[in-house]
């Protein structure tokens, strides 16, 4: 599809002939994911993400079905429900907590994803139809998670539900209809549940939908690569199958490893014991946090405490609506990231200024998880202030100064020349044949 | 364009730099003195339960030594809405044990008269969920001063600090210190506990003297014994599939890492004329 050289589909036997003639799915998926999709050779194993991302959502889904053949979204019955799910249904216990932690590992393989892409210049041209997709995609789990979190009808659902959507009311003259709106009701309800659980069942869809989108996208440049040079020729790349499906494989069985042992011994570690007391609207829990993926926008949203004011003479804008902007923005912002950030080179691995400041957003957005998650005390309120303000600035401030007054390193000729010089310099011996290696080895660094 | 983003950078940038400086001069004018209830409060006990670990299953014997302290103390307030009677048997109950205890359990099950349709009770069976104390949330609430007891079924789970928390605070009552504030002493009604989070409880403490249990296999009905079999009886109740869940995850664990050794193996050897 996307070079020259890409191999093309030739059926191996009358079968797949016969299907390919008729539905050329076979040579979709041949050039897809398979051995007609060329891959810049030199990927390293944080690339292996979008793929596991993309299992999640299979392993989501998967339980998920299964989850809603036992649940009932009955205020009166959901809490119970669940509880027979993890008694009474065969391995229930094993789909819901592969669920509830397969959330959890969704978000993590999602955020080492994007990092990756903020690192490596994946959202720069020509790749930014693929970096808005996944934004998209993002909201969308954000969105899918929150309701899955409605479901069990806990402490936590209901007044994390009844938070979240309070956001709504912060907005002028509307948002209190609007807020009543998204509940179908007062307070989370009967009708709240049911129609998260419709909606918390139609949005893996939508996301599923999407990330064909994100990977067709992909397809036209092909993948960026950690260099960030583009690829130049078929020396630069290797087939998708079987090289990525095999690395792909290897990391697929890590990330399993380590999935299966929070769901076999340590079930309940990401959860929060609240959420095993049934929803009592009559009681509210000492401390509502968010799931934990969640818990740097919630540092960023409480961090507005002062309200916009003329001179102190009358309030232009709420601190609590300040927040709810700041928190929605700061995920819009990264929309107009491919734009913002001007510099032509993509790698983090030439751009010395602009990897320090990297650097200190990946602990930034650590800090604001970290804040999220203590009670909205002094001094977690001041440390979150300090670093939702370096979240704005490294966006809108500092990424286009440095993209500006960076003097980039130079940059490899090419993927192929990039790969040879690591080797070179790692001391190995065998150097390709016919690249005209003559270098003497050299002793490792 | 990219001059009104950086604009709305600067202004989310100054409003929180100013956040900042008010929650500063806040901070540093106010005092700071430790909450009674945090200079009070205890940590869970360290103790450990056979269902602890990798490796942890459930001890049965103990199990029914729990099951006995529930009955006998635990239930005359508490209900256990999840736990049906027919799971007794993963406490190494037979069948018609189990369906003895459900019979002979001292609180019978809501059921209909057949002939006149009014309220009823009538026996437990194997198929019922422990029968509850109270007939609703105000019956509870009228008959334990205002504190309505919590169903227990998910105790060890729904509590920061799990077992030992409960443990810790059923043994933990004590008497009064003489330093607490007077705001932060038991009102009637209320016992102190300083495992409980604001220190009083309204639960008057339930184990009260050695031997308040007889246990059936001649273990020593100590207070510390007690608290600690019926704990571990609330673990079962919480997650009665916990040793199913940890035995799986051996078995899932150890083929996963078989298999990426393989899935390894066949990656560098895919790779092998590849330089990347």
């Amino acid at each position: 599809m996307s070079f020259p050289w890409a191999k093309h589909y030739e059926p191996k036997n009358p079968a797949m002939r016969w299907i390919d003639e008729r539905l050329p799915l076979p040579r979709l998926v041949y050039s897809a994911v398979g051995a007609g999709y060329p891959v810049p050779r030199n990927l390293n194993y944080f690339w292996n993400f979008g793929v596991l991302a993309g299992v999640a959502l299979v392993v989501q889904i998967i339980t998920g079905v299964i989850l809603a053949m036992h649940y009932t979204a009955n205020i009166d019955t959901a809490f119970n429900s669940v509880e027979a799910i993890m008694r009474d249904v065969n391995s229930g216990w094993l789909m819901r907590y592969a669920h509830a932690n397969g959330a959890s590992f969704f978000f993590i393989v999602v955020y080492i994803h994007i990092f990756r892409g903020l690192f490596y210049g994946s959202y720069k041209a020509p790749r930014e139809m693929i970096w808005l997709l996944g934004l998209v995609i993002f909201l969308l789990m954000m969105a899918t998670a929150f309701m899955g979190y409605v479901l069990p009808w806990g402490q936590m659902s209901f007044w994390g539900a009844q938070v979240i959507t309070g956001f709504f009311s912060a907005i002028p003259v509307v948002g209190e209809p609007i807020r009543q709106w998204l509940l179908g009701g007062f307070v989370p309800d009967q009708a709240t549940l049911n129609r998260f659980f419709s909606l918390h069942y139609l949005l893996p869809f939508v996301i599923a939908g999407t990330i064909i989108l994100h990977i067709w996208a992909l397809h036209i440049p092909g993948s960026n690569n950690p260099t960030g040079v583009s690829v130049k020729g078929p020396q630069d790349t290797v087939p998708f199958h079987p090289y990525y499906t095999a690395k792909d494989g290897f990391g697929l069985g890590v990330f399993l490893i380590l999935f299966s042992f929070m769901v076999f011994f340590l079930p309940n570690a990401l959860g929060h014991a609240d959420n095993y007391i049934a929803a009592n609207p009559l009681s509210t829990p000492a401390h509502i946090v968010p799931e934990w993926y969640f818990w740097p926008f919630y540092a960023i949203l409480r961090a507005f405490t002062v309200d916009l004011s003329f001179f102190g003479l009358f309030t232009i804008v709420e601190a609590k609506l300040l927040g709810v902007i700041a928190m929605f923005a700061s995920i819009l912002i990264l929309f107009f990231l491919p734009w913002l950030d001007n510099s032509p080179v993509r790698s983090g691995n030439y751009r010395p200024k602009f990897k320090i400041a990297f650097i200190i957003l990946v602990l930034d957005v650590l800090v604001l998880g970290f804040c999220g998650q203590m009670p909205a005390e002094e001094p977690w309120v001041m440390l979150s202030q300090l670093a939702a303000a370096y979240y704005f600035a490294h966006f809108l401030i500092v990424l286009p100064l440095i993209s500006h007054f960076e003097k980039p390193l130079p940059l490899p000729g090419s993927i192929t020349e990039a790969v040879l010089n690591k080797h070179r310099i790692k001391g190995e011996r065998d150097a390709l044949p016919g690249m005209g290696s003559a270098t003497q080895p050299q002793p490792a660094e | 364009m990219k001059i009104i983003l950086n604009l709305i950078g600067a202004f989310f940038v100054a409003i929180l730099v100013w956040s900042f400086g008010a929650g500063a001069v806040e901070y540093l004018t106010s005092s700071h003195e430790e909450s009674v209830e945090h200079k009070f409060h205890e940590e869970p006990l360290d103790v450990s339960f056979p269902s602890d670990g990798a490796l942890g299953t459930f001890d049965k014997a103990q199990l029914q030594r729990g099951l006995k302290v529930f009955r006998e103390v635990c239930a005359a307030c508490h209900s256990l809405n999840q736990v049906a009677f027919r799971s007794l048997t993963d406490l190494g109950y037979s069948e018609d044990q189990a369906k003895t205890i459900a019979a002979e359990w001292p609180i019978e099950t809501p059921s209909i008269n057949p002939e006149t349709g009014e309220a009823a009770t009538r026996p437990s069976l194997p198929i019922d969920h422990f029968p509850a104390p109270y007939p609703n949330v105000v019956a509870a609430r009228a008959a334990n001063n205002n504190a309505v007891p919590p169903d227990l079924s998910l105790i060890t789970k729904a509590r920061e600090g799990g077992a030992p928390y409960v443990y810790s605070l059923l043994i933990g009552y004590r008497p009064v210190p003489a330093d607490l504030p007077e705001a932060n002493r038991p009102s009637t009604g209320l016992y102190y506990n300083p495992w409980f989070a604001n220190l009083n409880l309204a639960m008057p403490a339930p184990l009260t003297s050695a031997g308040q249990v007889t246990y059936d296999d001649g273990t020593e009905a100590s207070l510390p014994q007690m608290a600690k079999d019926v704990t571990a009886f609330l673990i079962w109740t919480a997650e009665p599939t916990l040793p199913a869940r940890k035995q799986t995850g051996w078995a899932v664990i150890l083929f996963l890492i078989l298999a990426t050794g393989l899935g390894y193996m066949a990656y560098r050897n895919v790779w092998i004329d590849q330089k990347h």
